[in-house]
């Protein structure tokens, strides 16, 4: 793996794993995951490549934290507030 | 003004939890139960972190009242902004009868010690569901409240707070120093990252006992059972609309 991508995958790794604690259907179920699509692309070495395949990790990053943040809106606002006619 | 915001953060079981009340119905199950901060604290947090964004405030310090694990708490109030924390030691049987009158006591006394411009909570707790700290607080200071806050905005030494309320939406303004209590739909709080968990430890957690502030910890409620809510009753089907009817008539509906 070219040198200073090495960091920022393991980094964005990191960033995945703890994001995954949280995950719906179980933190275990989301490392399996997370860990098998890294592992698919490990033998990638064109820094054009790996920039573009952490681009998409940061993607994921953000799609997380919405399905997050609307999970916990949904379910507070059902709780707590009337249901609009 | 100090141009400083305290904002309390509460520690409670996590929303997505399944409750499971205790089998001597003393209480919940609290232990080894994932515990989060309350959404609405989480909103709070955000609505601070805005402002001073925006320059309108100077710090942001995050409050807690409760055990070690409060320090938790804190440490996301941090990551999502906050400058420094400030954790009010509560433990053992004090902390099994700390309510909002306890809480606001000691809120009160905070922001007299750290001369606040602001204190912002949030409008009330997952577990609890007191909906009453916000509004002590401000009465022991004696200061202006705007609760149920869904829109705020600073305007010199005045706040404009939109309050939803039964009724539709009511706008209020009101001087500082005051207490404001987030609602659902104040602002959507930030995701606390690994990066800014990283970052965040390098800021300050000081330990306060309520003792060290001049407060008395006393309940005067006591819990005597908690119960489960009545498990909803299967329905019945019925084949045809006869059928229907005659179920009614049985039960007395018609």
């Amino acid at each position: 793996m070219a040198n200073p991508l090495k960091g920022e995958v393991i980094r964005l790794y990191k960033n995945l794993l703890y994001l995954g604690r949280e995950y719906p259907k179980g933190s275990v179920y989301f490392r399996e995951r997370l860990k098998s699509a890294f592992m698919k692309n490990k033998d990638v070495t064109d820094p054009e490549q790996i920039k573009k395949l952490v681009a998409r990790g940061e993607f994921v990053i953000k799609e997380l934290e919405a399905l997050y943040f609307l999970r916990k809106y949904r379910a507070i606002k059902k709780r707590y507030y009337e249901p609009e006619e | 003004m100090s141009g400083r915001v305290l904002v309390g953060v509460k520690r409670v079981i996590d929303y997505a939890v399944k409750i499971r009340v205790k089998p001597d119905n003393s209480g919940v199950v609290t232990d080894g139960v994932k515990h989060s901060m309350n959404p609405f604290c989480e909103i709070a947090v955000e609505e601070a972190v805005k402002l001073k964004e925006k320059k309108l405030i100077k710090e942001v310090v995050a409050v807690s009242c409760g055990p070690q694990q409060s320090q938790e708490t804190i440490r996301t109030a941090l990551a999502m902004g906050a400058d420094r924390g400030i954790h009010v030691e509560v433990a053992g049987k004090d902390y099994e009868t700390l309510g909002p009158l306890q809480v606001s006591k000691i809120m009160a006394a905070l922001a007299k010690k750290e001369d606040a411009q602001l204190i912002i909570l949030g409008k009330q707790a997952i577990d609890d569901d007191c909906n009453q700290t916000g509004q002590m607080t401000a009465a022991l200071l004696d200061w202006p409240q705007g609760t149920f806050a869904s829109e705020v905005s600073l305007d010199g030494d005045k706040v404009k707070v939109v309050r939803e309320i039964d009724g539709g939406l009511e706008t209020i303004k009101i001087s500082t120093p005051a207490v404001l209590t987030a609602d659902l739909r104040l602002n959507t709080p930030r995701y606390a990252t690994l990066p800014n968990i990283m970052k965040a430890k390098k800021k300050k957690i000081a330990n306060v006992k309520p003792a060290d502030l001049g407060v008395d910890l006393t309940s005067r409620l006591e819990v005597l059972k908690v119960e489960e809510p009545p498990q909803r009753q299967a329905g019945v089907k019925v084949e045809t609309v006869e059928d229907l009817v005659g179920k009614l008539k049985e039960t007395g509906r018609i």
